[in-house]
């Protein structure tokens, strides 16, 4: 409760993004997050070693408190002490740390033959609001068995299971649930693969004591050869594609999905400097570029990393108490070292790898739930993108001639890169550039034919 | 078989061993993954794997004096490539050396039991964490890709023992539309399924080695019935992606059995028809033969 006013909206992400913990190690960060970027979209965390699993799952509920509801399918039964009302601030931590990531670099005076200084810095993504599977409830008992019911932080909670899909519809309907048409066909699935049903509604009484009125994370561990996630509910509700963020800790390496391709989101490029203020635009692009490459639809990895460190650091890596909250429960076991703690971050094995997975689907692409695997892959990956400023000073020697030639091919192909990874207009980036001001070509005077003809700048956005 | 149909096969056999059929394919496939869905798949690990199991059955061959091909090893080679992922070239290469030691080690009547690069496949992700395979690794566009190859080879002749590949797929077909019936899934999920790019290179270029099925038609295809079943069994009873991968080293050794009850001659390499001896007793050319 003590965190609740750190809680979940999606300004409450930029905030978080923007804290002094966050740039710690990186200079200063560059850009300002769009906060309603992939608005639409759940995140989930997911712990998982062996059978044993922990998920976190996070809401941005923003209406009726007392028309919130939802449904989740489970595959076990849940009692009371398997449930846990996890703090917002550490799915925010995760997704901070776990987030695409915008560095720049400085170019030293040409003239001045000085060490380069590299300045790395970092841009908070901003990101997302989960929107569970909602409906409404209303709790009565009928024709299905309650296995079991408790109150747990601001939530009411009861586990469902039944033998036939219609008992459940009935009696999600009349207890105030608006089931989408549709529901009980996949209910019925589920009751058929043996899953329960968790269905919370917030308890208004314990929800008015927790100072806030947004909604907390519920976190329930259980036990399961199934490691998935269960999307299918959440495609009736949805209109169109809905973005999914997984947070994946294990203890062995990266976590992919089995029945669908997971894939590597771009990165590396290097970019017109201007996109510092529009980073989030950019990311957003790009990644609608890159899933409207595979259909519109996919699993894109956007980061992998041991959590005992990161280079550069979006944000320091979650502590172990985090961890701990989160449900990593094989760090008690391991003789471990502190978190390094302050600017430098050391690697240092945490015994815990993270895999931030960004789905974006719909019922027609998507028609299975999602199922995952967890690999030895312990490479690292992040999606990573580059600013690589020219020297802006006076520069009045020789060399400033050809290094302000290397500068504007630099700055032609960072302006391809951009159009390429997100289908922008070459001729409209290049007025952005204008417009911004920064990242300008220089105007060079040839003094020998190497220089650019006149009709370099006669089609100059092909 | 006919004289005409001899003829044929030995003109075809000229130009097209299903083993230069299906090394070819699978490169493409390897090419395929390499540049189209960025595998994480370094080329000294491939170089590293190919030269472990040309290397093995070199050496293995030299030891019990039998020429060798270089076309088997290559083809389990590159199945592994395919299927296994790894971030360590000495797994690469212990992967390469099981599987084709496995074909010299593990023999019953003068047949080898698994499937090379299936046994070397499930050993190593067994045994070492930091191999696995990756089902999801195929994106959906690569199936009509991959069918178009593979039905051509049906079609042409060049795949080798198809009926078993086509049963398979059948058979596993049935059960996992039998469980979208059974659970009042929509028709969408079994398509998606058997859409699963690992599961077709499996039909097509793993279970379908004339080497580790049963030598009568009849046979093979209950052993596509079996493996299909205990593959659907372990995907949706035990939740392993890998099932199917699974269910054939598990069954390989019914083999035998099913050799037993349901006779037939063994399978000859068709550019080897000049230089084998009768095989009547089913020995001497099995024993000249590069083991697959």
């Amino acid at each position: 409760m003590k965190y609740s006013t750190l809680l979940s909206s999606v300004f409450a992400i930029g905030l978080f993004a923007a804290a002094p913990s966050a740039q710690a190690f990186c200079g200063f960060y560059v850009a300002k997050a769009g906060t309603d970027l992939f608005n639409e979209s759940s995140k989930v965390a997911l712990v998982r070693d062996g059978d044993r699993t922990v998920i976190t799952m996070a809401n941005d509920y923003q209406g009726e408190l007392t028309e919130f509801a939802m449904v989740i399918p489970v595959p076990t039964a849940i009692t009371r002490e398997q449930v846990h009302i996890s703090d917002p601030a550490l799915l925010k931590h995760l997704d901070a740390y776990t987030a695409p990531r915008l560095v720049e670099y400085f170019d030293s005076d040409p003239c001045a033959r000085q060490m380069r200084m590299e300045m790395m810095s970092r841009s908070p993504m901003a990101e997302d609001v989960i929107v569970m599977t909602g409906s409404r409830q209303r709790a009565k008992s009928l024709g299905v068995t309650i296995e079991d019911e408790f109150t747990v932080g601001e939530y009411d909670i009861q586990l469902l299971s039944a033998t036939q899909s219609d008992g459940l519809m009935t009696y999600l309907d009349e207890n105030g649930y608006q089931v989408p048409s549709g529901a009980g066909r996949i209910l019925g699935s589920y009751i058929k693969q043996n899953m329960k049903f968790f269905i919370a509604k917030v308890n208004l009484e314990e929800q008015a004591q927790t100072g806030s009125e947004y909604l907390r994370p519920i976190a329930v561990a259980f036990e399961s050869p199934k490691f998935m996630l269960p999307i299918r509910l959440g495609t009736l509700n949805a209109r169109g594609e809905q973005d999914l963020f997984v947070y994946a800790l294990t203890r062995e390496g990266q976590v992919e999905t089995t029945n669908y391709r997971t894939q590597k989101i771009p990165t590396g490029q290097e970019l017109p400097v201007y996109i510092k203020d529009e980073f989030p635009e950019f990311y957003k692009s790009m990644y609608k570029t890159a899933a409207n490459r595979e259909g519109g639809h996919g699993v894109f990895m956007e980061y992998a990393w041991d959590m005992g460190w990161c280079d550069p650091c979006a944000a320091d890596p979650l502590s172990r108490e985090e961890l701990q909250e989160l449900g990593v429960f094989w760090l008690g076991k391991s003789n471990q070292t502190p978190m390094p703690r302050g600017r430098r971050i050391m690697p240092q094995a945490q015994d815990v790898f993270v895999t931030r997975l960004h789905v974006r689907y719909d019922a027609k692409s998507f028609p299975e739930d999602l199922k995952f695997k967890t690999t030895g892959n312990k490479q690292n990956f992040q999606g990573r993108y580059v600013l690589r400023h020219a020297f802006e000073g006076e520069m009045t020697c020789e060399a400033a001639v050809d290094y302000k030639k290397q500068v504007n091919e630099r700055r032609d192909k960072e302006v391809k890169t951009l159009a390429n990874l997100t289908g922008w207009d070459r001729k409209d980036i290049w007025n952005d550039i204008e417009d911004a001001g920064v990242g300008v070509k220089f105007d060079v005077k040839d003094k020998d034919d190497r220089g650019s003809k006149w009709w370099n700048d006669l089609w100059k956005d092909e | 078989m006919t004289g005409v149909s001899s003829q044929t096969r030995k003109l075809s056999a000229l130009f097209a061993d299903p083993r230069n059929y299906q090394i070819s394919v699978l490169s493409s496939l390897i090419l395929l993954g390499l540049f189209h869905y960025s595998f994480h798949l370094p080329w000294w690990h491939v170089v590293g794997c190919i030269g472990a199991t040309l290397t093995t059955q070199a050496f293995a061959d030299r030891m019990i004096k039998r020429p060798f091909d270089p076309r088997s090893p290559l083809i389990s080679a590159l199945s592994l490539t395919l299927l296994l992922r790894t971030g360590s070239f000495t797994l690469s290469i212990a992967a390469g050396v099981i599987a084709v030691a496995s074909k010299y080690l593990i023999r019953f009547q003068g047949k080898h039991i698994f499937n090379p690069a299936n046994f070397g496949l499930v050993i190593m992700s067994l045994l070492f964490g930091a191999a696995w395979i990756s089902p999801g690794q195929w994106g959906q566009a690569t199936l009509f890709a991959l069918l178009l190859l593979a039905l051509g080879g049906v079609v042409t002749g060049k795949a080798k023992r198809w009926d078993v590949s086509l049963a398979l797929l059948a058979f596993y077909a049935s059960f996992v539309f039998g469980r979208a019936l059974w659970l009042g899934d929509p028709l969408a999920i079994p398509v998606h399924q058997m859409q699963s790019g690992a599961l077709l290179i499996f039909a097509f270029f793993m279970i379908s080695d004339p080497k580790t099925t049963p030598n009568s038609r009849l046979g093979r295809v209950l052993f596509a019935l079996i493996v299909a079943a205990v593959g659907f069994t372990i995907q949706f009873a035990v939740y392993n992606a890998a099932g199917i991968i699974l269910a054939l080293i598990l069954c390989a050794p019914l083999v035998p059995l099913i050799d037993r009850f349901l006779p037939a001659g063994l399978y000859q390499w068709p550019t080897q028809l000049t230089l084998s001896i009768s095989n009547r007793n089913g020995v001497s050319h099995e024993i000249l033969d590069p083991a697959e």
